[in-house]
């Protein structure tokens, strides 16, 4: 590499470090996206939120044998302000929606989520009238990963979803620097027609108010 | 070596394990034959089953006999470890208000249940003035089936949060899904601030312990580290 004190070659100025390239090899041309990208995607601070058995197995993936420091996640923090990717490990009930969109808006641009788990993604077995039935409607979702829970592989194959999706973003886009809103009225983020259609009952729980009158 | 580790045992009692124990029938809890003595009319009937007795005690006397059990030496009732309710599916059968009482003294364990007709107002008095752990678990019947406790401090909502709209989920005729739509009960959710509901001096130990109890004030002031 060029870019090493040329004081110990020797030098026609004498007694000054001279930074300056030895050759036409120390220099490194690239596109300032690339190594943004690069930078970001390896060393994301993931901030765990994790609600139930999900959590378990992102310790896991956060412990020694599958190691998610080998991936620039060395740093777990548990503080929104100093995150990039937030990865919600487990249900979420009603009662935390206001919580969890709060911790999220408290996050610095730019911000990425990660939805671990069937709970988190769709509500999973919790059809019922305390659990938000998939977060995207609380929270703009980058990568979903399913199972209940998933693996530590799976885990670490969304995150890696995640860096290859950072590595083809673009500076100009606009949606790395705007916050996203949701909408004033219904403070949702998805059309409240659509979250209704998505959550239409299917497969047995249709039979769930058999004891009603 | 220590001394070996003995089990007390009160004289004539045998301890009584969950084996040969019979479905229904078996010796009855002394303390329900003592309320029926010390009482009059107001036990309804009582049973055992698996060893446990059930006491089915008059709506009105309820109070009363659960601050003789407690106060009354020969019963000497600590410990109230559960209060809970049944609805039953038949809608013709009241609903049930259970009080689980344990001695550690005497090592008996009763069940009281008040039975609560569907088409009058869900009110059960509140045994918060004898048992204070009962704050909380009477908050939570109330959160669950809508009974109402006379004379508890701070009937409201334990579990689900404040704005929780829809009624009470372990009733039979609540939806599993609740009453409203997913989008609706999404934005009542999101509508809520979870930080507004509490005060800072609500929070903070320093305010509130002019208002703790005078046993609890000396120990958190005093050397002693040991708790309860």
């Amino acid at each position: 590499m060029g870019l090493i004190p040329s004081s110990s070659a020797p030098s026609p100025v004498k007694e000054i470090a001279n930074f300056g390239p030895i050759s036409e090899e120390g220099w490194v041309t690239t596109r300032l996206d690339f190594l943004v990208n690069w930078g970001r995607a390896n060393s994301l601070w993931p901030m765990p939120f994790g609600t139930a058995c999900c959590a378990i197995e992102f310790m896991a993936t956060a412990a020694s044998k599958f190691d998610l420091a080998r991936f620039g996640m060395e740093r777990m923090g548990f503080s929104p302000r100093q995150a990039d990717v937030l990865i919600c490990a487990g249900r979420v009930p009603f009662k935390l929606a206001p919580v969890l969109r709060r911790i999220w808006q408290q996050m610095p641009q730019p911000k990425w989520a990660i939805s671990m788990g069937a709970c988190a993604s769709t509500g999973g077995m919790f059809d019922t009238y305390a659990v938000v039935q998939g977060i995207d409607t609380i929270i703009p979702i980058d990568v979903y990963v399913p199972g209940c829970p998933p693996r530590p592989e799976a885990l670490i194959y969304g995150i890696m979803m995640l860096q290859k999706k950072i590595m083809h973003e673009q500076m100009s886009s606009k949606t790395l620097r705007n916050e996203m809103q949701p909408d004033p009225r219904s403070q949702l983020y998805i059309p409240p027609d659509r979250i209704d259609e998505l959550s239409e009952p299917f497969g047995n729980s249709v039979h769930q108010t058999r004891s009603a009158p | 070596m220590s001394a070996p580790f003995t089990i007390y045992q009160p004289a004539g009692e045998q301890p009584s394990t969950p084996k040969n124990l019979p479905h229904k029938g078996g010796a009855a809890n002394p303390s329900a034959a003592a309320i029926a003595a010390q009482f009059p009319g107001a036990v309804l009937r009582s049973h055992v089953m698996w060893g446990e007795t059930t006491v089915f005690v008059e709506q009105s006397k309820l109070h009363d006999v659960v601050q003789w059990l407690h106060d009354d030496a020969a019963q000497c009732y600590e410990y109230l470890s559960d209060v809970t309710a049944v609805e039953y599916r038949d809608a013709a059968q009241p609903m049930e208000v259970v009080w689980h009482l344990r001695s550690i003294k005497h090592r008996r364990f009763l069940r009281l249940k008040v039975q609560l007709a569907k088409t009058e107002p869900l009110e059960v008095p509140s045994v918060w003035d004898i048992y204070k752990g009962a704050d909380w678990l009477e908050r939570e019947t109330f959160d669950m089936f809508g009974i109402k406790f006379a004379g508890h401090p701070d009937l409201r909502r334990i579990l689900l949060w404040e704005s929780f709209q829809e009624g009470h989920p372990l009733r039979k005729d609540f939806p599993l899904r609740g009453r409203l739509s997913r989008a609706q009960q999404l934005t009542n959710a999101l509508s809520a601030n979870p930080e507004a509901r509490y005060s800072m001096e609500e929070l903070s130990i320093a305010d509130a312990f002019e208002e703790l109890p005078l046993d609890m004030r000396a120990r958190l002031t005093g050397d002693s580290r040991t708790g309860e």
